[in-house]
Formats: C-alpha cells, structure tokens, sequence
C-alpha cells in the first residue's frame, strides 16, 4: 500500500488547515489522509472537519508538538 | 479546571461566549458606555488612538479598560491551559496594511463585526446594509482564499516577540490610571500626552473596573473557544461547520432579549446612537473590513485575544488598526453621526483595490 496523502500544515493560520484538509477529502473520497499541525486550535478544526464528512480522527502529538491526525474513511 | 476548558472547547464554547458577550455589552451600555457600543473592537481601539494622540479627533479619546481585559483574559487562559506560544513571521508587514484598512473600513461605517451584532439587536436598522457588506467581504476573503491566497507560516519564536501585546496592554493600564499631563499648549495649559474626552463617545464608559473586570471574562472565554465574527460565516460557506455560527447566533439573542429588559431596544434608522443612516457606505466600509478581517484569518476581536496567547502576527494587525484610526481621523475618512467622512468613499474604494491586489498576489506553496 502506498504512503498516505499527508498535508503539513505547521504554522499556517485559520483557515487554511481545516480548508486543506476539506479540500483533500472532498477529492479522496476515501482512505486515509494525515495531516500536521502545530496548533491547538487547528487541530480541533481538522478533526471537526474531517468528522463533520463522516471521517474518523486519529490523533497523537510527537516530541516536538507536532500533532498528527490520521483521518480515515 | 480541565472540565472547564474540554466544555469551552466543545460546540457549546462558542455558544456560552456569545451569550456572554450578549449579556455584558448591554449592561455596559446602562452603566455608561456609548449606545450600542458595549463592546466594539475597532472603535475601542480608535479610542485607544485618540488616547494615545494618534489622531486628535476630540469626541473619541479613552483608554477603553475591555481592550486591556480581551488581552490579559485571552494570556491567563493561554498561560493556565500552556496554550501560550511565541510565534510570528507570517507576513507581518502586510497584516499592518489589513488592519489599517480594516479600521478604516469599519470607522466608515462605524463599527466593527461585533458592534454590527450589538446594532443590530438594539434595533439599529442602519447596522443591517453594514451586516450584508460584512457578508459580502467575507465572500470576496474566502474566492482569494479558494484561489490560493496565503500570508504564509509562522514560527515560533523567542518569548519576548509574544509579550509585547501583553505587556503594552500593562503600560495602557498605567497610563489610564496615571492620566499623565506634561504636556503644555501655547498658552501652558496642561494637555497630554494621554487625552481624554470631555464630550461625545470618548467621555462615555462604563465604571474602569467593571469594564476591566468584563474584558478579562470576555477574553478568558473567547481564547477557550476560539469565538469569532468573521470566521463564523467563512466556516459555514467554507467548511460546512455551524461551530463559530453558533456562538454569533447566540450573542444576537442574548443582546436583544437584554436590551429588551434594559429598556435600550430602539427599533428605526435615524437617531440611532453613534451611527449614521447612508445605507452605501453603511454596507462598503463593512465590505472593506470584512474582507481585510477574512485575509487576516478572523475579526478583530480574534485578532486580539490571539495576540495574548502570543501571536506576533496577530499583534501586528492590532497595531495596524490603531494606526488605522489615526489615519482615519485625520484624513477625514471616517464616518460621523451625520454621515460619511469627506474622504471616506474614495478610501473605501482604494483600499478594496489594495486589498484584491493582496488578495490574488499573496500566495505561498502550501502543499507538503
């Protein structure tokens, strides 16, 4: 299996995570998508976009804050 | 604690700060605040200029104690939940030039997102073309943003890049309590450097501590839930999420139903406290705002708790919309009881083709 879509989205300011990431499962349909994100807030956005589309997050935060969300569908 | 900040990030955040805000913003009103402007962001921040002697437009001069709250409420919640992060470099000089015409936009039609809310529940029908050119700016932020517009990332930085919001917040606290007067005019009378109004707008506030008081809430609960103005609608059109909606919906209910027991609603367009009734402008210098607010990623009262939770970014369009209000008022750009400012349609004009050139030229390579 290929590598998963990811979308590095560290630093970017509202709304451009949560709109990255709409727009990548709009196109993908289905799968698996991760996204990166420095921020709190960001993170709670992408999860509630991905979720508002039926997406289940995944969440976990690396040593260096980095939260990676792992949305599948 | 904890419990407290999971209910503030959840959907009904939003809602509870609304309710709040919709609350408190009239209850200033009664106990000495200008009509309908409990709370406003941009003309706070005009008063904080005038204050200041940025501009010297007499009537709108105070050092508005709910500013300082909004940024030292948004830093103890950052502090508190070690959300507090140092960060900037996102185009910082382009988000002073959003912030100066998102405060001209606003001055021209007198009022910021959040005061167009509180109008509007007052029975102020002038704030309804405002509300429909707000709408209309968003629309314009979010086809940039569609087509690509980015300020780029940020970073983090060392911590003194974010306390500098919080600690000239501080030094606008002394000098509202201190109320220096070395400076002379020509015959020595003591004037400045921080005025105060003796008549109009600025002469109008509610009791400092109270107002202090309601701004630390105000901004302890907004940093909590993210609530925004702006972003409220651009997430609906852009996303599908009622989330920040909700919390606009909520401050719209809250403040009528308070204004209706306070006895301040006043149904009509002429009359209206600090408001004037040309429906053009009412609705182009909201365009204007609401597009610069939409490039800089959220309203202004977002932009000033972010800058308390250590946005260099963010501070820096609060900086541009204080330098906005000085322009503005010595221009001759921004709007009066009576009407628009000599000037202030041609700004509007100029800065919407500003702000599209922003628009379609900022782009960054986002991708991964």
């Amino acid at each position: 299996m290929s590598e998963p879509k990811t979308i590095d989205a560290r630093g970017l300011s509202c709304p451009e995570p949560a709109m990255l990431t709409r727009q990548a499962i709009m196109e993908l349909k289905s799968g698996t998508l991760v996204v990166l994100t420095d921020s709190f807030t960001s993170r709670n956005n992408i999860e509630r976009t991905g979720k508002l589309a039926g997406w289940k997050a995944e969440i976990i935060q690396d040593a260096d804050e980095t939260y990676h969300i792992t949305l599948t569908k | 604690m904890r419990a407290i900040s999971n209910f503030l990030i959840s959907r009904w955040g939003p809602i509870v700060t609304g309710i709040v805000v919709g609350i408190l913003a009239p209850v200033l009103v009664a106990l000495g605040n200008p009509g309908n402007m409990g709370i406003c962001v941009a003309c706070f921040n005009r008063d904080i200029a005038g204050a200041l002697g940025f501009h010297r437009a007499a009537v709108v001069q105070y050092i508005r104690p709910e500013i300082i709250g909004f940024v030292l409420g948004a830093l103890v919640a950052a502090l508190l939940f070690r959300e507090f992060k140092p960060r900037g470099g996102s185009s910082p000089l382009i988000r002073f030039l959003l912030g100066i015409f998102a405060m001209i936009g606003a001055l021209v039609f007198l009022g910021c997102p959040w005061r167009a809310y509180l109008r509007l529940s007052g029975g102020d029908w002038n704030a309804i073309p405002g509300i429909v050119g707000l709408f209309a700016g968003i629309g314009l932020g979010i086809i940039f943003l569609k087509r690509g517009f980015s300020l780029g990332r940020s970073r983090p930085t060392a911590q003194p890049a974010g306390w500098v919001m919080p600690v000239f917040v501080v030094v606008l606290l002394v000098l509202l309590l201190a109320a220096p007067l070395f400076g002379r005019d020509a015959e020595g009378n003591p004037v400045g450097p921080i005025f105060f109004s003796q008549t109009g707008p600025g002469s109008q506030y509610a009791p400092l501590w109270i107002a202090l008081a309601a701004g630390l809430l105000i901004g302890f609960l907004a940093q909590r839930s993210r609530f925004c103005t702006v972003g409220a609608l651009r997430d609906i059109v852009l996303l599908r999420d009622m989330h920040l909606f909700n919390g606009v919906l909520a401050l719209l209910v809250a403040a009528f139903l308070t204004n209706l027991v306070l006895g301040q609603f006043k149904p009509g367009f002429e009359g209206q406290p600090v408001a004037h009734v040309n429906w053009l402008w009412n609705f182009g210098g909201m365009v204007l705002a609401g597009l610069a607010f939409t490039l800089a990623g959220g309203c202004p009262g977002r932009q000033v708790f972010l800058s308390g939770e250590g946005d260099a970014d963010a501070a820096i369009f609060v900086f541009g919309m204080i330098a906005g209000a000085g322009i503005a008022h010595t221009f001759s750009l921004a709007s009066s009881p009576t009407g628009p400012g000599a000037y202030g349609p041609a700004a509007v004009i100029i800065g919407l083709v500003v702000l599209s050139i922003i628009g379609l030229a900022m782009r960054e390579t986002r991708s991964a």
